[in-house]
């Protein structure tokens, strides 16, 4: 089977404390300008449960008004803090509240670059188109 | 975060205020985990009507659909639910996976448009919601990003919440893994398609509706 070669990718990272003044509309606005450009976008951190379900729609209504846009793929990476004691886990919970939740990493990027982004609780695949 | 504590603040002056009857119940998932199929089952059961059109096509609900007053018995005690069952939640819509299923170019491309409505149509209405179903087809991998934020979204939202693992009936179905990745929820294994289950999704519904 032949397979395409991959001529570039393009990754950006932002860090958390860029998107942190930034209201929900701007946090969106500034993810979804870059997957648009097909970059791959890596958050130092997580988005709130809200603003992924917005990005959702706002995903939804560009895929509705630019021709060729089919969507994104998204996955988020962080630390499995169920098996760990309660104090760290206060310790954990504490630090996010603070500084937002650093110990994620939010990966989204435009789903005519990336097929699928496979995650278990163990490990995380990106698979390329 | 206004949105958020505005539902919270309906939500708490619906429970002092109303009784508990028409229990506004969303089915919420990923497309083709079989919410309509699910959603059919109970109101065929309750109403004798269906409420929607299945297909092995993803996005086939395109719209928010639902029915009034779904009485349910069950030990005999009755609530009555409005059943809510909504498109399929997905980051990503192409016509041309349509078209593998032999859909028509400008259908396809219909469809998809109206699939894109539909998703933001479904995370508006979880707003309105009192409690929510979570129906993911158990033969797929569980960790889903789309999963984990209807969750998360659910949890944010303070909005009691069961997951059913459907088409337990698959060879490759698997309860276990549902529960391994959602271990803070009931998760109840049923086959829509069967009729498999139902007596503790029932069950699980009613210990849901006393969280409302």
């Amino acid at each position: 089977m032949k397979h395409k070669k991959i001529r570039g990718l393009s990754l950006q990272v932002i860090p958390f404390a860029e998107l942190r003044e930034l209201s929900i509309s701007e946090r969106v606005k500034k993810i979804l300008g870059l997957v648009l450009n097909d970059k791959i976008v890596i958050v130092h951190g997580r988005l709130r449960a809200e603003e992924e379900a917005r990005l959702i729609e706002d995903t939804m209504a560009m895929v509705d008004h630019v021709k060729s846009f089919k969507g994104i793929e998204l996955a988020v990476i962080e630390p499995d803090m169920r098996r760990e004691n309660i104090i760290v886990r206060m310790k954990h919970n504490i630090a996010k509240s603070l500084v937002g939740d650093s110990s994620a990493l939010t990966v989204v990027g435009p789903a005519s670059i990336i097929k699928e982004i496979k995650r278990d609780p163990k490990k995380i695949e990106l698979f390329l188109k | 975060m206004l949105k958020i504590l505005k539902s919270f603040a309906r939500r708490i002056l619906q429970r002092i205020f109303k009784k508990r009857e028409n229990i506004k119940i969303g089915f919420y998932g990923p497309p083709n985990a079989g919410k309509t199929s699910v959603a059919n089952r109970i109101c065929k059961d309750w109403t004798g009507e269906e409420i929607g059109i299945v297909s092995k096509i993803p996005h086939e609900t395109r719209h928010v659909q639902f029915k009034e007053k779904v009485n349910i018995d069950h030990k005999g005690k009755t609530l009555a639910f409005k059943i809510v069952d909504t498109p399929g939640l997905a980051t990503k819509i192409d016509y041309e996976d349509f078209m593998k299923f032999g859909v028509k170019k400008g259908q396809a491309k219909k469809r998809a448009k109206e699939a894109t409505q539909g998703i933001i149509e479904s995370i508006q209405w979880l707003e309105d919601m009192d409690a929510v179903i979570v129906v993911l087809d158990a033969a797929e991998n569980p960790y889903s990003q789309v999963n984990i934020t209807i969750i998360g979204n659910l949890v944010a939202r303070k909005i009691p919440t069961l997951v059913v693992a459907n088409k337990i009936d698959l060879k490759k179905a698997s309860i276990k893994k549902v529960e391994a990745a959602f271990p803070d929820y009931d998760v109840v294994g049923i086959s829509a398609k069967e009729g498999t289950g139902f007596d503790d999704f029932y069950e699980a519904l009613f210990r849901l509706s006393k969280r409302v």
